[in-house]
This record gives C-alpha cells, sequence and structure tokens, in this order.
C-alpha cells in the first residue's frame, strides 16, 4: 500500500512541478491540460474503452469469437428465465424508489422539529452505511425459516410473529414472487434514510413566512401537507426518485448473499454475474450489463430535465 | 397536529414566528404522529438490534431459540467473535478486515486528489473544450459499473496485475472520479473568484493558488466525498468478487462475509458475529462524520 501510495505521490508531485513552470495567459492552457490529465486518462482506459468494448462484445456468442448480431438481445426477451429476470427488474424499480421515499418524506415530516430529531434521524439513516452485504445477513436472519414440528422454534422474527399469531411457518425466501418483494424489502430500509435526509433538508428549506402565513390562515396538517409541503419538495421528489430507481437498478449484492438468485429472484444486475463469471456466457452478461445502461439512460435525463425545469423557474 | 394553536391568537408582541420547541410540542400533542414516527424507528432499528443480541449469544442458544429469548435467558459470551477471527474455524476475519483497509486508503486518496486537480481545471481555468469535457464527465457517472467490468478484467490480465490490490486500487478510483470532479467543481464554483484573482495579482501561480487558496476552503467538500468513497469502497461487493474473487489474499471483508453467508447459512454464530464486525468501521465512521457525509449528500442530489 505504501509503495502505491508513494508512486501516486510522484506521479502527482511531477505533475505539480511541471505545471509550476508555466506561467502566464498561455501557461494557463498547459496547467489545465496536465491537471486533468491523469483523470481523463483513467476514465478512458478504465470507462468509456470498457464500456464500448462491452456493447461490441454484446453481439458475440457466448465464447465471444462468432458475431450474432441482436440475438443476445431476443434472448433476454425471450427466454422464460431472462423473462422472470426483467419481470423481478421490473418489481424492483418500480416498487422500491415510491415506498422508500414516502417513508423517508413521512418520516422527515414526523420528526422535524421534534426534541429528538438528530437522534430519530441516525436510528433510519443508519442502514446507508452498512454493507449491502451485512443488510442480507441482517435480513436473512429475520426471515429465517424452520420446519414447522413440535419442538422446534423459530429463530427468525417473521416466521415467529405468523407462528404467534397463529400460523404455519414459511419459508420466506423460497416462496415465489413473494421472495423477491421480501428482498426488496431489505433496499427499502437501506434507502429510507436516504430519501428522508435529502427530503428533510428540502422541508427546512421551505420559507418561514409561507408555513406562518398558511397557518395564519388556518390550514389544517393535511392540507398543509398537500398544499404547501409538497409543491415546495416536488423537484426533491424527483431527485430521490430518480436516484433510488438507478441504484435499485444495478442492486446486485443483496440478491446475491440472500438467495444467490435462486428460487426465481433473480435481478438484471445478479443475472449479469451469473451469466458472464458462472453460466460462462460473456455475450448473454454483456448484452445484460448494456441493457442496465439504456435503462438508467431515460431515468437520468428524466432527472436532468425536472431539474432544470425547476431552476428556470 | 391541531390547527388551533393558542399562540396565533397571543398579539404578536414578543414573536410573530412560534419558536421551534412550541412547534414541536404541537405536533407531539398529536400522538398519532409520534406513535408512527416510534413505529417506523423500531422497525428500522429491530433487524440490526437483533442480529447484534444474537451475535453475543452462545451457539446452540442461536440456534434453537430467538434472539428475543435473551431477555428471559441473558447468556452472553464472546466466543462467536473469537471464532470468527481464529484461524482454525476457516473464516479469519482479521486478514480480510486488513485487507479492506488496505483497499480502501488508496482508492479514497487516489480519486479524491486527481479529482481536486480536475475540478480546478474546470472551475478556474479556461481551455478550448472546457464545456465538452465536463459533460462528457459528468455523464460518465451514469456508466454502470457492470459494463466495464470483463473489459477491464482483460486489461488487469494482459498487463498482468490480476490478483493484486492494483487491480482493486484503479478501479475504485476510476470509477469515483465522475462523482468526485462533479461535486469538487460545485463547491469550488463557490468560492469567490474576487480570492483566486488577488492571489494572481500577488503572482501566485495555479500550483500555489491550488494549494494555498482552494485546499483549505475545500477541506469540508473533500471530507464529504472521502466518506463516501470510504463507505462505498468498505461495502463493496461487486468488484471485488470480479478482481478480487481469485484469491483470498487481497479479498476484502464483504467478501468473505458473503462467501459464509453462502456456504454457511445456517452458521448463524459465524455469520452474526462476522457481520458486526464488517459493519463496525462504516458506522464509526459514519457516526464520527455524520455531518460531512450528510453534507456530501446534499450537494450530490439536491441544490439549494
Amino acid at each position: 500500500m505504501l509503495a502505491a501510495l508513494l508512486l501516486f505521490a510522484a506521479v502527482m508531485g511531477v505533475i505539480l512541478f511541471i505545471a509550476g513552470r508555466f506561467g502566464g495567459k498561455r501557461g494557463d492552457k498547459v496547467v489545465a491540460y496536465l491537471y486533468l490529465l491523469p483523470a481523463v486518462l483513467m476514465l478512458a482506459v478504465g470507462l468509456v474503452y470498457p464500456g464500448l468494448r462491452t456493447i461490441y462484445q454484446s453481439f458475440f456468442d457466448a465464447a465471444g469469437s462468432s458475431f450474432i448480431g441482436f440475438d443476445n438481445y431476443g434472448t433476454i426477451f425471450s427466454d422464460k428465465d431472462q423473462l422472470t429476470v426483467l419481470r423481478n427488474t421490473v418489481f424492483w424499480v418500480v416498487v422500491t424508489p415510491f415506498v422508500a421515499t414516502a417513508i423517508g418524506l413521512v418520516y422527515a415530516i414526523l420528526v422535524d422539529k421534534s426534541r429528538f430529531e438528530s437522534f430519530a434521524k441516525a436510528l433510519i439513516f443508519l442502514p446507508m452505511s452498512i454493507s449491502f452485504v451485512a443488510a442480507g445477513v441482517i435480513w436473512k436472519f429475520v426471515y429465517e425459516y424452520r420446519p414447522d414440528q413440535g419442538n422446534v422454534k423459530q429463530i427468525g422474527l417473521v416466521n415467529q410473529l405468523i407462528v404467534w399469531l397463529g400460523g404455519k411457518p414459511v419459508q420466506l425466501l423460497i416462496e415465489t414472487p413473494l421472495n423477491t418483494f421480501l428482498l426488496i424489502i431489505v433496499m427499502i430500509w437501506i434507502q429510507a434514510g436516504f430519501a428522508m435526509t435529502i427530503l428533510s433538508a428540502a422541508i427546512k428549506a421551505i420559507p418561514d413566512d409561507i408555513i406562518e402565513a398558511a397557518r395564519l390562515d388556518g390550514v389544517n396538517a393535511w392540507s398543509m401537507f398537500r398544499k404547501i409541503t409538497l409543491p415546495s419538495v416536488q423537484p426533491t421528489v424527483v431527485v430521490v426518485l430518480t436516484t433510488i430507481g438507478i441504484g435499485t437498478l444495478k442492486v446486485f449484492d443483496i440478491v446475491r448473499t440472500m438467495t444467490g438468485g435462486n428460487f426465481e429472484t433473480s435481478v438484471i444486475a445478479n443475472e449479469f454475474y451469473r451469466q458472464t463469471f458462472n453460466a460462462d456466457n460473456q455475450g448473454l452478461g454483456a448484452a445484460l450489463a448494456v441493457l442496465l445502461f439504456v435503462l438508467v439512460i431515460p431515468i437520468v435525463i428524466y432527472n436532468v430535465r425536472s431539474l432544470r425545469r425547476s431552476e428556470a423557474s | 397536529m391541531s390547527t388551533s394553536t393558542p399562540l396565533t391568537t397571543t398579539p404578536p408582541l414578543v414573536a410573530d414566528k412560534p419558536s421551534a420547541s412550541s412547534v414541536a410540542k404541537k405536533r407531539l400533542s398529536s400522538p398519532w404522529a409520534s406513535i408512527a414516527a416510534i413505529v417506523i424507528a423500531v422497525l428500522w432499528t429491530l433487524p440490526t438490534f437483533g442480529l447484534l443480541v444474537s451475535s453475543f449469544r452462545p451457539e446452540r442458544a442461536i440456534k434453537t431459540t430467538g434472539w428475543w429469548t435473551f431477555f428471559s435467558d441473558p447468556t452472553t459470551t464472546f466466543e462467536n467473535y473469537s471464532k470468527v477471527f481464529g484461524e482454525e474455524g476457516g473464516v479469519n476475519l482479521a486478514a480480510f478486515f486488513v485487507n479492506s483497509l488496505i483497499i480502501c486508503i488508496p482508492s479514497v486518496l487516489i480519486p479524491m486528489s486527481i479529482a481536486a486537480l480536475s475540478a480546478y481545471a474546470f472551475a478556474w481555468i479556461k481551455f478550448p473544450g472546457r464545456n465538452v469535457l465536463f459533460l462528457v464527465i459528468f455523464a460518465l457517472q451514469i456508466v454502470p459499473l457492470q459494463v466495464t467490468l470483463i473489459p477491464l478484467l482483460k486489461i488487469f490480465v494482459s498487463v498482468d496485475i490480476t490478483g493484486t490490490f492494483w487491480t482493486l486500487w484503479l478501479s475504485h478510483a476510476t470509477f469515483a472520479l465522475p462523482l468526485a470532479i462533479y461535486l469538487l467543481h460545485n463547491f469550488m464554483r463557490e468560492i469567490p473568484a474576487g480570492l483566486i484573482e488577488a492571489a494572481r495579482v500577488d503572482g501566485a501561480g495555479h500550483v500555489s493558488i491550488f494549494f494555498k487558496v482552494m485546499l483549505p476552503l475545500l477541506t469540508p467538500a473533500l471530507a464529504a466525498f472521502g466518506i463516501f468513497q470510504f463507505l462505498w469502497v468498505w461495502n463493496d461487493l461487486l468488484v471485488a468478487l470480479v478482481f478480487a474473487g481469485g484469491g483470498d489474499e487481497v479479498a476484502p471483508i464483504t467478501l468473505q462475509l458473503a462467501n459464509l453467508s453462502g456456504t454457511r447459512g445456517t452458521a448463524w454464530h459465524l455469520l452474526s458475529a462476522g457481520a458486526f464486525v464488517s459493519i463496525i468501521v462504516p458506522v464509526t465512521v459514519f457516526l464520527l462524520l455524520q455531518r460531512y457525509f450528510v453534507r456530501g449528500l446534499l450537494a450530490g442530489s439536491v441544490k439549494g
């Protein structure tokens, strides 16, 4: 590690040293390009080239040797297993952002200006700092199942609750499509804190005089929320929704840790890994990665547009 | 959240704005709001709490009774923790823990300094192609890692650095650059131009302006990005699986935890303790530097 840091420091030193030799207006350009050189170089080699290369690869067969056109994409949209993957991804992307944002918004309003605000916020926010893997372990334990026999006790909280309520324990992570939604809960659990933090800041940015005027008009809590809070934070809600949506599309660790994508729980991001490294189908893996990329683009465009609109007004 | 507050009827002699505490009192007077908040808070804390309690229970107890039995039968042990750190269990978490640290430190410092330089160029130097290049880098934020992994792996094979930390340092550093440049650029733009002009008039070059004027002002932004990147790298599984999946020598703690979870679904005593060892560092960082972390979040997602 030290060697790497020293080598890196040396490279930076050389760049700064050369940059220091240049002055004046014309020197500015040289300095700018020098400052940008490492970043541009790394991005070109580490992001742009590999991205293009993967797009190219997605038109080749499993071994990556013969050109097969759009066949891999055809497989994604016709193969039964792949269609399940697509269906699950739709579940994830539709449910997670909305539920996480709604909970985050409600919670932000509930604890706003309360005495325990920062503590209450930290509780919800804490899962954000935990890895998806650890979150997966935590929730696998919540969902743990023990067979329904006389002297066997449940050790997972959800099944214990079911038993206490008089039901029979369920193999929660095996039951389709229930298991996909149980995995989605984990993502919601992680992302609600993010939504809450951002929305809380937006709520605090609402000018006091607007709130005060509404209060003097005798507006009740519900219309306060609908007519003042919600319109004021609406642009932020869009940003939060789309950000969580993009994160959800790329989520992979939760599925891998909790079910490994078995029992019809796989999503595009997980299927990419499975096809590329386990099924040895690089072409299909590449096509899945490209599809992921394509799906992210419209969300980002929408995000940028609505941000522009809110800035213009 | 009732609408009739006695406060608004008092003549606005002393204060025309309700104080924060009065608003809070009013809000707390609505029991439903408080109950809802408490329910959410409990739901959000309980899963982690359950696993934490379990990690201190004896193996037999974990496997036969729920963690809530702890309250009627509070036997605790550190055995699970000593087992995950022990060599004989095959878990050996200490080594992976160290690997995670080794991966994280350069993966934070390298993109941080490279991005600071680039952001400075974008924010304060005029050069041809500036806007286009900035737009391209901004757009690169949306490239999912998945798209880059295989070709990158092939590059690493061709220069023969597979199975070393270099693969992780380089890829984490590269992936972080677009966001880092964007964040730091936004912060730099807010620094008054007068400061830089004054320094230039005094004869300072770009190098000394960068170090003497920018860096001190940029510390909060660097901290925000640093924490972000640290949490991201510490918590990463995908990059680690692809580039360090082969050997244990460079694998981070998340990878070992994922392996444990896959192969020993029932070894809850190891899994629970292991999960908490992996959580300690990011949670500590989060709790200590929460302020900066939130600041970074806000800078990245909402304006104003």
